[in-house]
């Protein structure tokens, strides 16, 4: 962290465009078809590429029939473990902590359904698709593992990425045996799948040594660098271009095998070769949500208070490598309470490794914990937004800490009111529509850190009154490329309309991760950083000028706003930028910045953006078919770059929470170990009609810790608390206490 | 021998070689003719990234084998707005913020033009919703969806009643 720059905050001020509704700069784009994804690339001499996946979940590839697929026409190559050229990395190696083991054909073994076991080249799409269908692999099978109870259960070294794996604070069993009630929750979660729209493509092309790759990519500098070194190449010799990414949610973050044998092809046949995985092959080597078997107790005094809380989770990991979802950490900073513990057990089965998705552990064990509140408010007969205010936490429960902001009791006050909670009877079954449905209402606390990653940016002010900055950030579909530019444009003390930011390029300055919600905080610290650099070094040019009418103001007294620079204790005296580079003979000036956390705040503060949903279902008497009728949420996440891009973001987020409470549900079969519902037909996520009734509120809150800018995020909060607020719902509307996401018709049938 | 297809896209005639019987008109769109606008979400008629007018009525253009579309009228996304000016619909897309990555989005306008030639929804919120649900968005963009088909909807009818 020795390469922070203080963020100067003297010579430009945030607001003039940060904080306003824009509409997407890249709105025109996304809406005319223009928007270029990697499959949408098609270099001259376009080879295309299909992989062959294994359809057992363990054992050997004991044949291919590489010759029939050969000789189908149009096939140019097929690669096996046979012939793969060798690579400079391990693909089974941990080259850092964001490496994950893939298979990239460095042998036979199969570890789960779905793995690539062999690529095929060929002229066109079909040949490829055929030649593909045309190696009729056999196996030497091995029975599969798939579920809780067949994998091997083991104590994992950490969860999440390098989380530890348990904690404890204060004694939760004296904690208990104090209580005057004791609750316990049991809650399962399925696996799920990310499935972006996008299917993972890329399109790679070699010039000599050099390599130029179109991927969507969240981390465009570490994937950089991670195909250098698998195909031993300075990093240089590498160009990765990911303009748009068509959602990625945690998936496009990690390199996977199937990219690299794209690569590796593209150079055995010295031709560009594109490879699209099917929406099949999303359900195998891209990572998932693990499934999660979770168990809960509270302890509760006679005023409603927490005397301890422990929350358990089982999460389970492939064979071959590690990430359990975290699902039991979302009860460290949440809820007030004198004692807390917190396990996880791993357990291996035979599916891809899991990965990061969309609030990883937060919206699995949030919806545990949410669930778990409920059940013990119900059991005290309190409302159960109440007991979530006794049970508001000042400071951090985990770490003892003071947060940095914390506007949750606003979350409460203002969701509950829009949602319309007052007068909400406490007993299941009591409300029916005009229909006859059964109606219930729940709440859900929504939280999600707001951590920072690393970030550079550069900045460049021309003569023309324009500015220009660069940084390899990320536009996934959360607005990047907007907000972004609103930082720009203020950082530079520039119009919008002046102001061209250039992104998804590793030709560019490292604009870090775009995952963690943290990409705003940490590439807008960055870019505002680095056009306060440049507007400081034209301030300096004009204050030492006496033909400037700045001259004498001191370095520190102007301030840069719409192109011009202003005295700041009388703003009448001003100068356009243009002039100031004009006389001092100079085309531009640049400037530099970088983005962290400052360490102090880091080592002081606990930092998180907070939330309050609030949800209504319907549930047919008879049928017992659930809708979500209406979905509240109100949230708190510092400042609010782009209040239009948040609310979609938020509201994304709840609806991933209707979907994490009703639809999503990787079912793999326990004999073959095949996902069987393995495409939109079977995998069910919301659709339009599902979600009627969705709104999202900001409420104020001012951080002067998270950052100079005082940013959070909002990309992942949205999920967390709406799957809760689903299941407490259901109860309300039915009596029964869901036990298991999604909340099945049979669940409620009894 | 598979003989020439003819397609006119977007107001252009095209004469397309094709020297094989699988391609779909998704991919004849995408990677012969460069129209990628179009998007494949899917593959097998489950999302509707894929959407495209063919003589007026919406279709998913992988389900669609190009050979079985001879001679057809097709629209897709880059034929929608007239010399720099957005569709009605493209515009309220932007307006109403009703996409976020992008993806479905290129299917979503095509679906919602064709909705509303149809004529069913009207400005019922919950007829559009039901008419739209072809069409997957993973962002969940859908209240923008909703918001910008009824706003389109709006626009056109009154450019109708101003032509009139
Ligand atoms: S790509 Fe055609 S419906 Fe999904
Ligand atoms: S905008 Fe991303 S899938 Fe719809």
């Amino acid at each position: 962290m020795a390469d922070i720059i203080p963020t100067p905050t003297g010579h430009v001020r945030l607001g003039s465009n940060a904080g306003q509704p824009l509409t997407r700069r890249d709105g025109v784009l996304k809406v005319t078809g223009a928007a270029t994804y990697a499959a949408d690339n098609r270099p001259d001499g376009l080879a295309y590429a299909v992989f062959a996946h294994s359809s057992v979940a363990r054992g050997r590839v004991t044949s291919l029939d590489v010759d029939a697929a050969k000789v189908h026409p149009g096939v140019i190559e097929v690669i096996t473990p046979a012939n793969r050229p060798p690579l400079g990395r391990d693909p089974d190696g941990k080259a850092h902590m964001f490496s994950w083991r893939t298979e990239a054909l460095q042998n036979d073994t199969v570890r789960y359904a779905g793995q690539p076991i062999a690529l095929v080249v060929a002229e066109t799409l079909e040949a490829a698709t055929e030649g593909a269908r045309l190696l009729a692999p056999r196996y030497a099978a091995e029975p599969a593992r798939i579920g809780f109870d067949a994998g091997e259960a083991y104590d994992p070294p950490a969860v999440g990425i390098g989380s530890p794996p348990n904690f404890a604070k204060g004694d939760v069993e004296a904690g208990f045996a104090a209580a005057d009630q004791v609750t316990e929750t049991r809650i399962e979660t399925p696996l799920q799948y990310h499935n972006a729209l996008e299917p993972h493509a890329i399109v790679a092309a070699w010039d000599g040594d050099r390599l130029t790759v179109d991927v969507p990519s969240q981390a465009i500098a570490m994937a950089r660098n991670d195909f250098a070194a698998y195909f031993e190449v300075p990093p240089e010799n590498v160009t990765l271009r990911s303009p748009f990414i068509g959602g990625g949610f945690g998936s496009k973050a990690i390199l996977n095998g199937p990219q690299l044998l794209c690569v590796l092809a593209a150079r055995m046949v010295g031709r560009p070769v594109k490879l699209a995985v099917t929406r099949q092959q999303m359900f195998g080597h891209l990572g998932h949500r693990g499934a999660t078997r979770q168990h809960l107790r509270l302890g509760v005094d006679g005023e409603g208070h927490l005397t301890a809380l422990e929350h358990n989770a089982i999460s389970t990991t492939s064979s071959f490598d590690d990430f359990l979802e975290p699902a039991a950490n979302a009860s460290h900073n949440l809820y007030a309470t004198p004692a807390l513990k917190t396990h996880h057990t791993g357990v291996r089965v035979d599916t891809g490794t899991p990965g990061p998705m969309r609030a990883p552990g937060e919206a699995s064990g949030s919806a545990g914990l949410e669930c778990a509140m409920d059940e013990a408010a119900a059991a005290l007969g309190l409302d159960p937004l109440e007991f979530r205010l006794r049970n508001y936490s000042e400071t951090d429960p985990a770490s003892g800490k003071p947060f940095s902001s914390k506007a949750l009791r606003e979350c409460y006050a203002e969701g509950a009111s829009r949602f319309g909670w007052a007068g909400r009877p406490l007993a299941p079954r009591q409300m029916r529509d005009e229909a006859g449905c059964l109606v219930g209402w729940g709440v859900g606390t929504a939280m999600f850190p707001a951590p920072m990653f690393q970030a550079k940016a550069r900045a460049t002010l021309a003569r023309d009154g324009t500015g220009l900055m660069e940084i390899a950030a990320v536009e996934m579909g959360q607005g990047a490329l907007t907000a972004l530019a609103q930082i720009a444009a203020d950082g530079l003390g520039l119009d919008g309309d002046k102001v061209e930011l250039r992104a998804g390029s590793s030709e560019l300055p490292d604009g870090g991760i775009a995952g963690g919600s943290g990409h705003t905080a940490t590439a807008g610290s960055a870019i505002f950083a680095a056009g306060s650099d440049a507007v400081r070094k034209l301030a300096e040019l004009a204050t030492r000028d006496e033909a400037s009418p700045l001259f004498g103001a001191g370095n520190a007294g102007v301030v840069g706003r719409a192109g011009r620079l202003h005295r700041a204790d009388d703003e009448r005296r001003s100068e356009a930028y243009g002039d100031i580079l004009q006389r001092a003979g100079l085309s531009h000036i640049e400037g530099e910045g970088a983005g962290a956390r400052d360490p102090a705040d880091a080592a002081e503060y606990a930092m998180f953006s907070h939330g309050a949903v609030f949800a209504e279902v319907k549930v047919d008497p008879d049928l017992y078919q659930i809708r979500v009728s209406r979905l509240v949420g109100a949230f708190a996440a510092g400042r609010i770059i782009n209040p239009r891009l948040a609310k979609s973001q938020l509201t994304g987020g709840m609806i991933w929470g209707i979907s994490f409470a009703l639809h999503e549900d990787a079912i793999h079969d326990p004999r073959t170990g095949r996902p069987m519902n393995a495409d939109f037909a079977g995998y069910h996520v919301p659709v339009n009609a599902d979600a009627p009734s969705v709104e999202a509120f900001l409420v104020e809150e001012v951080d002067r810790h998270v950052n100079a800018l005082g940013i959070k995020g909002v990309g992942e909060i949205g999920v967390t608390g709406s799957a809760g607020a689903i299941a407490n719902a259901v109860w309300h509307a039915t009596g029964v206490r869901p036990n298991r996401f999604p909340i099945r018709i049979e669940a409620l049938l009894h | 021998m598979i003989p020439n297809l003819t397609l006119t896209v977007n107001g252009d005639r095209h004469e397309v070689h094709l020297d094989d019987a699988r391609p779909t008109l998704l991919d004849v769109l995408r990677e012969r003719l460069g129209l990628t606008g179009t998007k494949k979400g899917c593959d097998r008629g489950q999302c509707g990234a894929c959407t495209v007018l063919v003589d007026g009525r919406r279709v998913n253009s992988c389900l669609t084998l190009a050979i079985s579309v001879d001679g057809a009228e097709v629209t897709t996304i880059e034929g929608l707005a007239r010399g720099g000016t957005l569709h009605p619909v493209q515009a309220a897309f932007v307006e109403n913020d009703a996409f976020q990555c992008g993806f479905c989005t290129p299917g979503q306008i095509m679906s919602a033009v064709g909705l509303i030639a149809e004529g069913e929804a009207g400005d019922d919120a919950e007829r559009i919703r039901e008419g739209m649900s072809g069409n997957l968005c993973r962002c969940a963009a859908y209240p923008g969806i909703t918001e910008a088909v009824r706003d389109a909807r709006q626009r056109l009818a009154q450019n109708e009643r101003e032509s009139v």
